[in-house]
Parts: C-alpha cells; sequence; structure tokens
C-alpha cells in the first residue's frame, strides 16, 4: 500500500495503458469487473461508529457489522437489491436534479477528461460520463421503457452485487468538485450523481470510516477531529500564546460567549494541525487588529460538514448546529473561517434546511459599515468577504514586505469556485498582502483542479490514489514554481491546507501551503507591537 | 457492433416503408395513420416526460457557478456565469442554447512525459453540433412550407438564405448539407474518439443514422428523384394532414413513403431517448437557478425535520470540563454533596 516512487508514478501515469494515456480498452466496460486490493478503497466505517449514529434521531445508517471490500461477501442486508431499488426509486421522486441528469446525458464526451481522477488513473469508469452510467445503467433497466424491453442492448443492466461494489469503487474516487458540470452542455453534474450514489451505498451499510468518524465526532463533540470543549478552548489558547510570543500582542479571545456580536465558525482542522494552525492564527490576529466583538463556540466548533459526504439527513443534522448555537447565543450573524466544502453547505443548502434564520441579523461590517446583502438572508459572511471589505476601506495597515520571501499562487477549491462563484474576493486579498501569480488559465478560477482528496478522501491508505488524482493541480503547481519561481500554494480551504500539503510534499516539494489569512496576517501592522525581524525564507507565523 | 446494429435498424426501417407502401391500401397507413400515431406519440410522450420531471421538486439550489458571483461593490460580478436575477438566468440559458456556450469552453488534455498534462480549447464537438442542430431547425423550418397554405413570407425569406450560395437547379440548401454533414461529423466522432467511442451506446448511433436516413430520401426527393413523386399530391396530403382531413391523391412514390416513415419513427422514438436533451437543458437546476441562495431563501417542500444533537445534551456530557475550564455554561454543575449521596 505503500505510494510509489515518484519516477515510477509519473512513467505510470503517462504510459499507462490507460485510456487516458491512449490505450484502446478491448473490452466493454460492463464486462470489467472492479477488483479491490490494499490502496484501492478507502477503509470501511468501524461498525461502532456506524452503530452510534444509526441511533441518532434523524438518522439512519443501517447494517453495521465488520467486514472488508477484499471479502467476496460484503454481509450485505436481506432485500439489499429492493432497498437499493426502492432507494433510487424515492431520489428520483425527490430530486429533479437526479431525473434529469439519468435521462439527458447525450455521451458526447465532453465530460471526459475533465476529471482528475480520470487523468490520474486513466481509468475509463473515472471518466465523469462512465461514473454516471454506471447508475444511468441500472436506471434504464428497472425505470424506462426501453431499457425494460431491450435491455443490454440500450445500456441497460440488472442491479446485481458486482454492480454494488463498482458503485462503491467508484463514488469514492470522485470528490464532488464539479468539473465536469462546468463543461456538459446541459450542466450535468456527476457530484449529484455521486451524492445519490453515496446515499444509496449507506442504505445497506456501506460507508468509509474517514468519513463517518468525522460524522460521529462532530455529532457529539462539536467538532470532527471530537476535540472536547476544554480540549478545543486549549488548543485556540495555545495559538493565542503563540500569537503573543510572535507578535508581542494578545488577541483577547472568548468561547460560548453570549452577547457577543458575531460568532466565528471555522473547520476545526484548522485549530488542530499545521499548516491550518497559521490560519487560525491570522483569524486571531485579525480580529485583534480590527477590535471584533465575537465569539468561538466549541459546540458549534466544526465548520466543515462531513455529513455532506453521506446523505442529505447527516448534513443537514450536523449543519444545525451553527444556526442553534447562534440563536442560543444571541449573535447578531456568522463569520465563516476559510473552507471549501463547509461554503458549499453554507451558501447553497444551509438556510434551506435549517432557515429561515430570522432570530439572526442581516450582517452588517462592525468596522466599515458595509452591508453584506449578497448574505442577507442567510446571515454568513465568508471570511475572504469580510476581510476585502475591510481592506477595500483601508481599516488595516499592511506591511507587504512581510510575506517578501514569499512568492505565492492561488487554488481555488471546488466548492467556492463552481457552487457560489467565491473567486475574486481572495485575489482582491492577496494582491494587497504577498507578490503572487496566477497559475495556469485552464486550472484555475471555475475551471480549477481539485486537490484529488476532498470529500472525505484524504485518508493514508488511498495515497498513491490521492497523488494520481491531485496531479493536475500539482502539475499547474509545479509549472508555475519552475516559470516563476512560485514557493506558496495559498488556498481558502481547510481540506486543501492538510492534502495540498501530501500532494506537494510528493510532486513539488519546495513548494509551501498557506491559508490567505495567513498571509494577511503575516501583513498586518498593529499598534503596540514587537514583531522581531524575521529570516528569510522562515514561514512567519511560526516562530 | 453497435453502430451497425443502428445501420441494421434503419435498413429494416426503410424495407418496412418501401415495401409496406406497396400493398394496395397500405398508403393510407403510412401517410394518415402513422404520422398521426408519431405524432400522438410525440407530443403525448414529450409532455408526459416534462411532466415527469416538473413532479420531482428541486429541494436544493444547486447552480454551478462559471464566474464571480455578486458580492461586494468593487469585485465585478460575472452576470451570465453567476447569474443573480431571473434576467440574468434568463440570457445565461438562452446563450446556452442557442451558442452551446458550455461546449464552445471546450478543453483537451494530454498527458506527456514528465508528467506534465496540457489543456488546449477543442472546439469540433461545438462545431460538429452547431452545424448539425442549427441545419436541422432550419429544415424543419423549411417544413413548414409543406403544412401552410399560403406559405408565410418569413419561410421564403429564410429559404432565400438558405440557398445563397446556390449551386445548381434546383438550388441546393446549405443546411442540407449541413444536416448530412451533421450527422457524420458527429457519427465520425463517436467512432474515431477513444473515449467517446467507449462510452457510447446503439442509442448514441442510432438517432444519427436515422436522421441521416431522414435526409438522404429527403435529398434524393428534392434533388435527383424529382420525378418519380407527385409534390402537388404530397402538398395536399401534409396541408389535410394539419386540417384534419387528408387525402390521398394518386401514386405519391415510395421514396416519399421512405421518408416519411422514418421521422415518424423519429417522433415517437424522441420523447423516450437522449433526444430529451432538447427540454431537459432548459430544466437543468445547475444552469437555470440563481446564484442568489445565501440572499433569498430556497425553500425544500420535502425538507426532513431533523434537529441538531441538542446543545443541552452536548453540555449535560462535558459540563464539568466545561465548568473547569471556564467555558460559560446553562446550568451550573449540581453541589458536590449530592453527587457523592449518588454515588452512595
Ligand atoms: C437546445 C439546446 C441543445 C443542446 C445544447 C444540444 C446539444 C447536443 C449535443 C452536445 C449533442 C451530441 C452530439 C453527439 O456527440 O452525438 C446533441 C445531439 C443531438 N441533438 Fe441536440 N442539443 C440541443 C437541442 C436539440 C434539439 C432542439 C433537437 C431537436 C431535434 C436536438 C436533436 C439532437 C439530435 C437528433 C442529436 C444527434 C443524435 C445523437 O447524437 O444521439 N437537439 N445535441
Ligand atoms: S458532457 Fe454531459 S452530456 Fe456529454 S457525456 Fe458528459 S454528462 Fe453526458
Ligand atoms: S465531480 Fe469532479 S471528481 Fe466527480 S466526476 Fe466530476 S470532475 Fe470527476
Amino acid at each position: 500500500m505503500s505510494v510509489p516512487k515518484l519516477e515510477q508514478l509519473s512513467q505510470s501515469v503517462v504510459q499507462g495503458p490507460s485510456l487516458a494515456a491512449g490505450a484502446i480498452p478491448t473490452r466493454d466496460w460492463m464486462d470489467i469487473p472492479v477488483k479491490f486490493t490494499p490502496g484501492s478503497y478507502a477503509y470501511v466505517a468501524k461498525k461502532d461508529k456506524v452503530e452510534y449514529l444509526n441511533s441518532q434521531s434523524g438518522l439512519s445508517f443501517p447494517n453495521a457489522r465488520e467486514w472488508s471490500p477484499e471479502d467476496d461477501d460484503w454481509k450485505l442486508p436481506e432485500g439489499w437489491k429492493e432497498i437499493i431499488l426502492k432507494g433510487l426509486q424515492e431520489r428520483l421522486g425527490k430530486f429533479r436534479s437526479l431525473k434529469i441528469f439519468m435521462d439527458c446525458c447525450v455521451r458526447c464526451g465532453a465530460c471526459a477528461d475533465k476529471c482528475h481522477f480520470f487523468l490520474g488513473t486513466g481509468d475509463p469508469k473515472n471518466m465523469p460520463v462512465l461514473r454516471a452510467e454506471l447508475l444511468r445503467s441500472v436506471y434504464r433497466n428497472d425505470f424506462t421503457l426501453g431499457g425494460k424491453i431491450l435491455g443490454r442492448m440500450v445500456g441497460a443492466r440488472e442491479m446485481t452485487v458486482s454492480v454494488l461494489k463498482e458503485w462503491f469503487m467508484y463514488s469514492y474516487q470522485c470528490t464532488e468538485c464539479r468539473r465536469c458540470s462546468i463543461f456538459c452542455p446541459y450542466g450535468i453534474d456527476t457530484a449529484e450523481i455521486t451524492m445519490m450514489l453515496r446515499e444509496l451505498l449507506h442504505l445497506v451499510g456501506i460507508g468509509i470510516n474517514w468519513i463517518l468518524e468525522p460524522v460521529s465526532n462532530s455529532n457529539r463533540t462539536g467538532n470532527h477531529m471530537g476535540l472536547q470543549p476544554h480540549t478545543f478552548k486549549d488548543n485556540v489558547e495555545f495559538l493565542v500564546e503563540d500569537v503573543e510570543s510572535l507578535t508581542g500582542v494578545k488577541p483577547d479571545i472568548s468561547f460560548n460567549r453570549k452577547g457577543a456580536e458575531i460568532l466565528f465558525i471555522t473547520p476545526s482542522a484548522d485549530v488542530f494541525a499545521e499548516p491550518g494552525l497559521y490560519t487560525a492564527m491570522g483569524y486571531l490576529l485579525l480580529f485583534e487588529a480590527i477590535g471584533l466583538d465575537y465569539t468561538w463556540s466549541t459546540y458549534a466548533s466544526e465548520g466543515g460538514n462531513f455529513g455532506l459526504f453521506t446523505n442529505n439527513e447527516a448534513m443537514k443534522k450536523l449543519n444545525a448546529k451553527m444556526y442553534a448555537e447562534a440563536e442560543r447565543l444571541g449573535v447578531k450573524y456568522i463569520i465563516g473561517g476559510e473552507c471549501g466544502h463547509m461554503w458549499r453547505v453554507v451558501h447553497q443548502y444551509m438556510e434551506t434546511m435549517n432557515g429561515p434564520a430570522d432570530f439572526l441579523e442581516k450582517p452588517v461590517s462592525p468596522i466599515t459599515g458595509t452591508v453584506f446583502e449578497n448574505a442577507a438572508s442567510s446571515k454568513m459572511v465568508h471570511i475572504s468577504e469580510f476581510t476585502a471589505d475591510l481592506i477595500k476601506h483601508g481599516k488595516l495597515k499592511f506591511d507587504k514586505s512581510r510575506n517578501s520571501h514569499i512568492k505565492a499562487t492561488f487554488h481555488d477549491s471546488c466548492n467556492p469556485a463552481r457552487a457560489m462563484g467565491l473567486i475574486d474576493e481572495p485575489r482582491y486579498i492577496l494582491d494587497h498582502v504577498v507578490d503572487w501569480v496566477e497559475m495556469p488559465e485552464n486550472t484555475i478560477r471555475e475551471q480549477t483542479f481539485c486537490c484529488g482528496s476532498g470529500t472525505g478522501l484524504n485518508t493514508d491508505e488511498i495515497m498513491e490514489l490521492r497523488m494520481r488524482a491531485g496531479l493536475p493541480r500539482a502539475n499547474a503547481v509545479k509549472y508555475v514554481h519552475e516559470k516563476h519561481g512560485v514557493n506558496m500554494l495559498s488556498c481558502v480551504c481547510a481540506i486543501d491546507r492538510a492534502t495540498l500539503t501530501s500532494l506537494n510534499d510528493y510532486w513539488t516539494p519546495e513548494v509551501g501551503v498557506c491559508g490567505v489569512t495567513e498571509l494577511v496576517a503575516n501583513a498586518i501592522v498593529q499598534e503596540d507591537e514587537t514583531r522581531g525581524e524575521l529570516e528569510e525564507g522562515l514561514r512567519t507565523m511560526v516562530f | 457492433m453497435k453502430y451497425a446494429f443502428s445501420f441494421l435498424a434503419v435498413i429494416a426501417l426503410i424495407l418496412i416503408a418501401w415495401l409496406g407502401s406497396q400493398i394496395p391500401g397500405m398508403p393510407y397507413l403510412f401517410g394518415i395513420a402513422l404520422p398521426y400515431l408519431a405524432m400522438m406519440i410525440f407530443l403525448g410522450g414529450f409532455v408526459y416526460r416534462v411532466v415527469q420531471w416538473g413532479k420531482s421538486p428541486v429541494p436544493f439550489s444547486i447552480q454551478t457557478t462559471c464566474g464571480q458571483g455578486k458580492s461586494l461593490d468593487f469585485i465585478k460580478h460575472d452576470r451570465l456565469e453567476a447569474p443573480d436575477t431571473t434576467a440574468e438566468v434568463v440570457a445565461r440559458m438562452f446563450l446556452e442554447i442557442v451558442t452551446f456556450r458550455s461546449l464552445f469552453r471546450n478543453t483537451k488534455s494530454e498527458l506527456h512525459d514528465g508528467p506534465k498534462i496540457t489543456y488546449e480549447s477543442s472546439k469540433w464537438l461545438w462545431l460538429f453540433a452547431i452545424i448539425f442542430h442549427y441545419s436541422f431547425l432550419m429544415v424543419v423550418i423549411r417544413h413548414m412550407r409543406l403544412f401552410l397554405d399560403p406559405v408565410p413570407f418569413w419561410i421564403a425569406w429564410l429559404e432565400f438564405g438558405d440557398g445563397l450560395f446556390q449551386v445548381g437547379a434546383p438550388t441546393w440548401y446549405m443546411t442540407d448539407i449541413g444536416l448530412l454533414a451533421g450527422c457524420v461529423l458527429l457519427f465520425s466522432r463517436r467512432l474515431i474518439t477513444r473515449h467517446v467511442r467507449f462510452i457510447s451506446l446503439v442509442n448514441d448511433y442510432f438517432p444519427l443514422v436515422l436522421i441521416f436516413a431522414i435526409a438522404v430520401t429527403g435529398i434524393l426527393m428534392r434533388y435527383f428523384l424529382r420525378t418519380e413523386i407527385d409534390i402537388v399530391n404530397i402538398k395536399q396530403l401534409a396541408v389535410g394532414l394539419v386540417t384534419f382531413s387528408p387525402v390521398i391523391g394518386t401514386e405519391i412514390g415510395a421514396i416519399f413513403y421512405i421518408h416519411l416513415f422514418l421521422v415518424c419513427v423519429l417522433l415517437a422514438y424522441f420523447p423516450f431517448s437522449k433526444l430529451m436533451h432538447f427540454a431537459g437543458v432548459f430544466m437543468s437546476p445547475t444552469r437555470n437557478m440563481k446564484n442568489n441562495t445565501r440572499a433569498v431563501r430556497h425553500v425544500n417542500p420535502w425538507n426532513p425535520k431533523i434537529i441538531p444533537h441538542s446543545y443541552g445534551g452536548y453540555e449535560d456530557e462535558f459540563r464539568e470540563f466545561m465548568v473547569d475550564s471556564g467555558i460559560p455554561v446553562e446550568k451550573e454543575l449540581p453541589p458536590k454533596k449530592d453527587e457523592e449521596k449518588d454515588e452512595e
């Protein structure tokens, strides 16, 4: 399961033999069964985690058991096939997107080479269109007239155990990044298909631990790391000390404080591990510099929502804490930290699921008076929107030279770019705080490439897959590293900070990873601060 | 195999129409009954499919943003790619439908040693699709002259434009060639591009072959077998069909019945096939929704009632730790004495 050497993988990606690398498959895809070997799948969910989740009100995660994808017998429940088909029928009735996406694909192939998993693995079933056909073939068989009559001739096939196994394999080789959807003439979003596949698989007890354990942690302790309230507080307090010894300014912080003006929620990974820690220190410094009246919460201590990667019920249940806590504390509105999929949920799902947020107020920046009309109803503002507005109004004083050891580039995270349209705010901020360049045009903005490990796939046992899937991103980083001497990959996503670090370590070890707010805080000039002169090349947040 | 099968199927259809229409009395079937039936299936099936789609709600606003969303005043909003108002959505959809904008964006990726991945603009599919669809559209519109009496002036205008590059007599229409070329190009692309070939099904080849055959029979009638058919009788039949008083005059010509029969098959096939992308593109939630979900709440009609693991439950589990580390709590710890008593 160890990751192949760089040279080996580099060759294998280009030479295949694979469809992406130019080989022509000789067998119809329906005749190629999946094989699970170590490294080809993420570990399945532990029995106790599934049991715990299944016991929670509103959630259903049945069929907890010990099993392995490598076994022939997956210990599926009695009548599993009916469960799946009934589940599919129910979802066709609940999601227009699913119906339309099942019916409208013309198999033009425009989406095929847009997926980083296809480019990195060369596996034809990683072409978005074929990933969708895995489900569509079953849909044809049981829900369309043509499929019922003509069967395989029109691309229909029966739901069998090997189809189910195929679903598991390929719905966990999709990071729901939506890049394919941009290029599809009908906007067919394979991420939606993957979500449906994962929902269906959970109905019969198929899920991975790297997702379900964080879901259960988030449910119980408020954050996916499983940090209990005192530990969460300790962690943030360590960061406060770090900031103080670095800058001489001690940020004022509070937890679960009623009456604060703003509730701040960010992915818990940022208070837990490098390099996210530096971004969290950045938040502390930024908020201190403007004297923001805000509080952290230990109950809603997770911005990320691993429920999104399971089913819409779990997503709703986890997300509901944000509003519940904002209401309990009586804040006016919420500011959310840098995170990709968290913002997919906040922007496109949160208020629909858990609103209306009429107990909160329309967000107004207490520093500049700007009304955030674009968040008027959901009452949650992105930290980059908030910061860009501060900069525009000249409320932050910067010394850009503090970042002069950095030549940055910017990675658009999939969800802010393609599910939100948050593209130029971080760029506006970067312009003010650091010297930076763009990566090549087909790899940024709405065409950005995923880090390769989103949607709960950043687990070590599938490292080779992740390095392959991350290749298109890494390749663009390498390009600007070689051409412009870029040494820092900035982003607005906590998962990215973890996954891009592994990715760069493998493909371009010369390039580090940081959050945009880290760069902001590096450059902020405050009264009373006593920053030491920094050595060239030192990460300024590190002391 | 799959493409060969499509050819076989279309050849079989041609034979059915050819031989069938020779049998006395059968022209009524091929000329009147089947067209009505096909039209009914087409209209009924089309409406049925759209209604079926419409029945499923759109629980979440899942627009894909292909550009900067509406945000702060000084951040330039990309109104087409991340629409915020209905008018902007309409503009986005309009351009999508008349110019195939998403296909225009298409790129081709290649893996090179290094590894190095390159992306270059690839507009072939866009070009082929534009040729095909616009030709198809024009051909359909031009056919209106058969059904309408008198022929509206704008049809004559379109015909004039279509025949502008006059070659020979009768005038060759550009779109006739375009339709044939479109079918051939799309078909060849399917065969030649290896990943498209890998995903193609009979259902992908069949409509192209069918439309190709329709176009060929049409062109044969217009340019080569003019004498075999009786255009006056055809017009009479066509007008009769739309006024619900069809009559079949004398001998019309087998080639016409083949053409008409293939059209009937296309009509009847349409609602049950991927050709429904025509209607689907208008209803695709990733494209026809506004990117204003934080400004205006989108309502999910089946929103399940699910409440979070409550704060109360959370505090109950961790109260002691919270109090110890100075995190405010709703309920203070019970006095120590009680706890000791409990334990006794
Ligand atoms: C309005 C927006 C439309 C878009 C964006 C669109 C796009 C496409 C695309 C990309 C293809 C695939 C070509 C291929 O690879 O084979 C296609 C095929 C086709 N479309 Fe459309 N189309 C639209 C409307 C229509 C309409 C109104 C019709 C009416 C009949 C139509 C009929 C067809 C047919 C017959 C084919 C070829 C058959 C096939 O490849 O299966 N389309 N379309
Ligand atoms: S781009 Fe869209 S229509 Fe074309 S193959 Fe992919 S999903 Fe199907
Ligand atoms: S959503 Fe992303 S990962 Fe999934 S199929 Fe599309 S391009 Fe690939």
